[in-house]
């Protein structure tokens, strides 16, 4: 047994004690144990990769442990890690641990809440430490389904609409992702030895032509659906709107993750040749995301959707620099990722918080709040700046690393559309102080508000958790960067190879 | 008369001494011993499943009328595991005042219903197969009219009783087409002459057509609904899961030992069948309100992914459709178990009726909702994991498009089962059912569906074992 494999058995255990604990103090107790043990971990992974990668092991995947599960199917679980896994890991269990707190008085039914929280969580977790085709696979869906019931039990809105939108749209798209993996399986190998292996895939090479032509966009478009590809995005605003907080931060924070990460792990890593060719498509498509996201967010007045609508564009970017292929281009898509990832479960968690205190999210009837939650509105705007590009938050180093490396191409087609992409930063800067300056400052519209209270122990410490990480990213981003580009530089080779 | 023959035929023998036990018992035991008749009928038909896990061996006897496998055994061991759940579930059922006289009844006709399954199975000519389906048939008929002072019930039973008869007579002709073209009806020598003759062709049709009544797939599956929502709830999970699965290997076995030079002619026919029960199948149960009728046309579409491991026709694909009979046999008899303990308790079957059934019987609703994830292929719920190894034995056969369809199929699937746990977990309503307490056999029986839909994913060797035990054509 692999150390990695903690990552999925702690939440089993999790799941096991929650199971039998007995009131809310027990479920909470389990919840921040667990959730603290496995951020520990995944700083000791971080620590022991980089050790492994000093001492010269410069193999693509570290800490690769195989056991044959399925053999007559040649189904193996298979679980190793590379700089961009050990940073997913670190995010995912950051946005959890984050999460917990941000729920901690989340009612009724806490326990089940928790529950199911967790076993998302497990998929998560055990999607970034496969590196084989079912588990992978498997993982993933562990990770959609219980979406449908944390939405429509604890969500607000029209819950159960969104719900069922988002479980269908993404049940969709692992359909087009199952026979998308059942057909790079069965075209891993010249010489019969099939595998679901991914690097093993990776070194046969072997998928021909004419069969790379239609399973990439079956997975680009299988993962793509998860990562709010345009015009697949359409269950990202609902689906985020209607959650309860912390899954909306795990959903839009990690979850949404998992499309870019596949994206680039299977798709493109797997069939660069095709890659190659059909790229510009999506590159059209996620061009648009990126703007149309943008825009769709200046119009919207519940806070949850302006937010929801800027992850469509905020991910909308991070697929459409990996189309990019370069790797710098590829490095910012994963600490875009990274960046996102970290920004909008703050924005989402400190949402929350306030839609606790004044029970509507319509920023037309909110002001002033500066004056009355300091603690919540200063998070606010930190989020926000990190969210426009501020040099110093994550969100300045991933976009400027895109952005440069999208600007190497010379030829009109990618210039052009790195141009259109980069307006999204001005369209961004205009809806987040839009809300900014209409939430936080001015005048009190509301005059029940003064009487609200600031943030709660557990609520700074999620807020600060996240704030941490964003900082941590803009103000050092050399070794993000350095942990991830190593990684990435391998996928780069293999499809600009092709060109 | 070699009587060393009937050695070979243990698992009939085994289950008509059963039978016969029963039987004897119903008839001549004394209204006070009969008390425990229930669990002695449970406690045969365990001994008699056990008796089945004995390894047996591979061979013929009656000069190739009767044949006996490894995969035969495994397959009869898994209807006789869905028997025992249904016995279990039936329990509260058939010990109501009015149902408890005809309570003998109940059980010795559904084993010898099983009896004719075991027969198709096993058979390798087909006149016993023909026996077989009879006797799988006609007994299900008094089955379904059991509650006979019940005017839906024997409306049911009318229904299904045509039904039988008519896709009998279709199969009977398609027989006699295949003999008349060929001259013999033993499998081996069938499969050795077949020639391009055009008769053997419309027997074929005609075959698939009757087997297509049996499994209900679409355009056969007319009478399913009514029969399912009007037959008492065990002979409705009965007749979804043992008797489809029992049909559908049977099926399977024609196709490949007597037609398997011939995948060219039956392989098109399938892929459309298949096809068309999956999306009709689906889509009609979207809008059902009564979850017995929302479970036939959920069990229609289900028995066209079961049919895709008979299209793969491959040894992956004879195994995953064994493993999916295996776990389709927890999933739905967990389904059928909870709504027949709702239905004792209340009488109520409707889909409204489960509003809020978890704040009342959490229990109740987590064995139903595994249940329906399982139906829909959710992992780490074992029928993902069989929904995955049936379309990669129809994937490894080339059969792309046709899994592409399946799948989004399996989105409408999703659809449809998340209704009821939207019914259970989210919906709120005045007259929500009050906590019950089921009773004993019926708990034993959820636990059993709630386990197997748990490890029979999550442990590999029961797959393994299968495929070491299967064979294509």
């Amino acid at each position: 047994m692999n150390f990695l494999s903690l990552f999925v058995l702690i939440p089993l255990l999790m799941m096991a004690g929650l199971a039998l604990s007995k009131d809310i103090k027990q479920v909470r107790a389990v919840a921040v144990t667990g959730s603290s043990l496995q951020l520990i971990l995944a700083f000791v992974v971080l620590f022991l990769f980089i050790g492994e990668r000093a001492a010269g092991h410069t193999e693509e995947m570290l800490f690769v442990a195989d056991a044959v599960w399925y053999a007559p199917l040649n189904i193996h679980y298979t679980v190793g890690v590379d700089g961009v896994s050990v940073a997913m890991l670190l995010l995912s269990s950051i946005v959890v641990f984050a999460g917990v707190f941000a729920s901690w008085k989340i009612n009724p039914l806490t326990k089940e809440f928790f529950l199911w929280l967790i076993l998302l969580s497990i998929g998560v977790f055990g999607f970034f430490i496969s590196i084989n085709l079912f588990t992978m696979f498997m993982f993933y869906e562990i990770a959609l389904i219980p979406m449908y019931l944390l939405i429509g039990i604890w969500g607000s809105g029209n819950k159960t609409y969104s719900a069922m939108k988002l479980t269908l749209m993404l049940m969709g798209g692992s359909a087009l992702l199952l026979v998308g993996i059942l057909g790079i399986y069965f075209h891993s190998s010249n010489d019969g030895h099939l595998t679901m292996n991914l690097l093993e895939i990776a070194r046969n090479n072997a998928i021909p032509h004419s069969a790379q032509y239609y399973l990439f966009p079956l997975t680009f478009v299988g993962f793509g659906v998860l990562g709010a590809m345009f015009p697949f995005h359409t269950w990202s605003p609902d689906g985020h709107a209607s959650a309860p907080t912390a899954v909306s931060m795990l959903h839009a924070g990690v979850l949404m993750k998992l499309g870019g990460y596949g994206c680039f792990r299977v798709a493109m890593y797997l069939m660069p040749w095709a890659a190659t060719q059909l790229s510009w498509i999506f590159l059209i498509l996620t061009g648009i995301s990126v703007v149309y996201g943008a825009f769709s967010a200046c119009v919207q007045t519940d806070l949850k959707y302006i937010n929801a609508y800027s992850s469509v564009s905020h991910c909308g970017l991070v697929l459409f620099a990996l189309l990019m292929w370069n790797k710098t281009a590829m490095t910012g898509a994963v600490l875009q990722m990274l960046s996102h990832g970290l920004m909008t479960a703050l924005f989402f968690a400190l949402i929350g918080m306030i839609y606790g205190r004044t029970h509507t999210r319509d920023i037309r009837e909110m002001g002033g709040l500066m004056k009355i939650m300091p603690f919540l509105s200063a998070c606010y705007v930190i989020a926000g700046l990190a969210s426009l590009g501020l040099p110093g938050l994550s969100g300045f180093v991933a976009e400027m690393t895109v952005f440069v490396g999208s600007f190497q191409w010379s030829d009109t087609f990618h210039r052009v559309f790195t141009i259109i992409a980069c307006t999204s930063i001005v369209i961004t800067a205009v809806y987040i102080l839009r809300v900014v300056g209409k939430l936080l400052y001015g005048a009190v519209q509301n005059e029940h508000h003064r009487e609200l209270s600031d943030a709660t122990w557990w609520e700074r410490l999620s807020a600060i958790t996240l704030i941490v990480g964003v900082a941590a990213i803009g103000l050092a981003p050399g070794w993000i960067s350095g942990l991830v580009g190593e990684s990435m530089r391998v996928i780069s080779e293999r499809i600009l190879q092709y060109i | 008369m070699d009587f060393s023959n009937f050695l070979w035929m243990r698992d009939e023998m085994s289950l008509l001494g059963v039978i016969l036990v029963l039987f004897l018992y119903d008839t001549f035991g004394t209204e006070k011993s009969r008390r425990a008749f229930s669990w002695v009928a449970c406690l045969l038909l365990a001994v008699q499943t056990a008796y089945l896990f004995c390894p047996s061996r591979m061979g013929s006897s009656f000069g190739g009328m009767y044949y006996t496998t490894p995969m035969g055994d495994a397959v009869k061991a898994i209807l006789n595991i869905g028997t025992l759940l249904v016995f279990l579930q039936a329990d509260a059922w058939a010990k109501k005042p009015d149902m408890v006289i005809r309570r003998g009844e109940f059980y010795v006709l559904t084993l010898m219903t099983l009896l004719g399954m075991y027969l198709m199975i096993s058979a390798g000519n087909f006149l016993l197969f023909f026996i077989g389906l009879e006797m799988a048939s006609l007994p299900l008929t008094a089955l379904v009219a059991i509650e006979k002072y019940h005017q839906l019930s024997y409306e049911a039973a009318a229904k299904y009783v045509f039904v039988a008869l008519f896709s009998s007579s279709l199969l009977l002709l398609g027989l006699s087409f295949v003999y008349g073209a060929v001259g013999t009806l033993y499998f081996a020598d069938i499969a050795a002459q077949l020639t391009g003759n055009p008769l053997l062709y419309v027997g074929l049709v005609f075959f698939m057509a009757g087997m297509g009544f049996k499994i209900s797939i679409v355009p056969f599956h007319l009478w399913t609904a009514d029969v399912y929502q009007s037959a008492p709830t065990p002979v409705t999970a009965y007749l979804s899961v043992i008797s489809k699965g029992a049909a559908a290997f049977a099926l399977m076995i024609v196709l490949f030992k007597v037609f398997s030079p011939i995948p060219v002619i039956w392989r098109p026919v399938l892929w459309g069948l298949i096809f068309i029960t999956i999306t009709v199948g689906n889509l009609f149960a979207v809008r059902q309100k009564n979850l017995k009728r929302f479970m036939a046309f959920s069990s229609i579409s289900q028995a066209g992914y079961i049919l895709l491991g008979v299209l793969a026709g491959s040894a992956v694909g004879m195994a995953s459709l064994v493993y999916y009979v295996l776990v389709y046999v927890f999933s739905n008899l967990a389904v059928f178990g909870v709504i027949s303990v709702i239905e004792n308790a209340t009488g109520k079957v409707g889909m409204d009726d489960y509003n809020g059934l978890y704040r009342t019987n959490p229990k109740l609703s987590v064995a139903m909702m595994l249940a329906l994830f399982s139906l829909a292929g959710i992992p780490p719920f074992a029928g993902f994991f069989s929904k995955f190894f049936i379309f990669y034995a129809a994937v490894s056969e080339g059969f792309y498009v046709l899994v592409f369809l399946a799948l989004l199929n399996t989105i409408i699937s999703l659809y449809y089962y998340l209704l009821v746990v939207k019914a259970m977990f989210i919906r709120q309503d005045d007259c929500i059912i009050p906590p019950l307490r089921s009773d004993g056999a019926s708990r034993l029986s959820l636990s059993i569906c709630v386990l197997g839909i748990i490890a029979t994913g999550l442990l590999s060797c029961i797959y393994s074992s299968l495929n070491g035990l299967a064979f294509g054509f």
